[in-house]
């Protein structure tokens, strides 16, 4: 395998302020490799997005972004509860979030759609009972 | 417009980024959802929130926007100050609710849609 930089996170499944803090860290350093604004940004809010529904629906987990000298991928991996129907989950506006997530300004079930379109490849790895891994994709051309 | 305007335009109280002020803004979006926000990158530059938590600074933060504005004269956190301080924003609060904040803007020139000029 080819070189690349790897930047590791936990991200802890109890904390709903602190959420997104990896995402942000990424971002940053994205910026200091001085790549290019629109990638950083694709690959800032698709991480943001996954990484806020390890928070809400799989209680946290660890997030991993590889910059390869091609394309960016970021994995997320939780042991949360799984996806039972990942098509249905994929559809914009299903969400199972509870009407408390709704009043923090998440679960409008926009978040998996806004991953797939930000990135140029995602895939969904998810058994009910032992956990979901995203993996998604970023081109760099 | 500049960041200044919105002020006064919105009456607003300026919670920090005061030196921030003075820059050019073309572009906002208005919502409580932040999947909403995080949609469709249109190089909106302002926020307009009724909602406070840590989330919508990060939200901006990642849609590369410099002004968040609290409609119903909402305060965030001291927390949420200091994110926006390290992001650079500028953050205010307005006693206007959201589709009169949105209505006063736009009518100003404030688009939903901008491009981002030399
Ligand atoms: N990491 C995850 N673990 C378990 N379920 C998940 C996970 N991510 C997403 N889901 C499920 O997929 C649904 C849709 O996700 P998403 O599109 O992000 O919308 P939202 O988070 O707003 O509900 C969620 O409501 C949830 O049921
Ligand atoms: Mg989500």
């Amino acid at each position: 395998m080819s070189e690349f930089v790897n930047f590791h996170f936990d991200v802890d499944g109890d904390n709903f302020v602190s959420a997104g803090q990896a995402s942000v860290k990424v971002k940053k350093n994205l910026r200091e490799m001085g790549l290019d604004p629109d990638i950083i940004r694709r690959v800032s809010i698709a991480m943001y997005e996954g990484e806020i529904n390890m928070v809400i629906h799989a209680g946290g987990g660890v997030a991993d972004v590889n910059v390869y000298k091609d394309y960016i991928e970021i994995i997320l991996d939780d042991h949360g509860p799984g996806i039972p129907n990942v098509e249905l989950a994929m559809q914009e506006g299903y969400s199972t979030a509870s009407d408390h997530v709704r009043s923090l300004g998440f679960g409008a079930g926009m978040g998996l759609s806004n991953m797939k379109r930000y990135t140029d490849d995602m895939q969904i790895d998810s058994t009910v009972g032992v956990g979901t891994k995203i993996t998604m994709r970023v081109n760099m051309e | 417009m500049k960041i200044s305007d919105i002020k006064e335009l919105l009456d607003a109280q300026v919670l920090c980024g005061e030196v921030y002020m003075y820059r050019d803004v073309f572009s906002a979006c208005g919502s409580d959802m932040m999947s909403d926000v995080l949609a469709y990158v249109k190089d909106q530059a302002v926020l307009l929130s009724g909602l406070v938590n840590s989330q919508v600074v990060r939200t901006a933060e990642m849609m590369d926007m410099v002004c968040i504005v609290f409609v119903r004269s909402k305060q965030p956190t001291d927390e949420m100050i200091q994110l926006a301080k390290d992001y650079k924003m500028v953050m205010l609060s307005t006693e206007k609710r959201m589709y009169e904040a949105c209505g006063i803007l736009y009518s100003n020139g404030l688009v939903a849609n901008g491009q981002k000029k030399a």
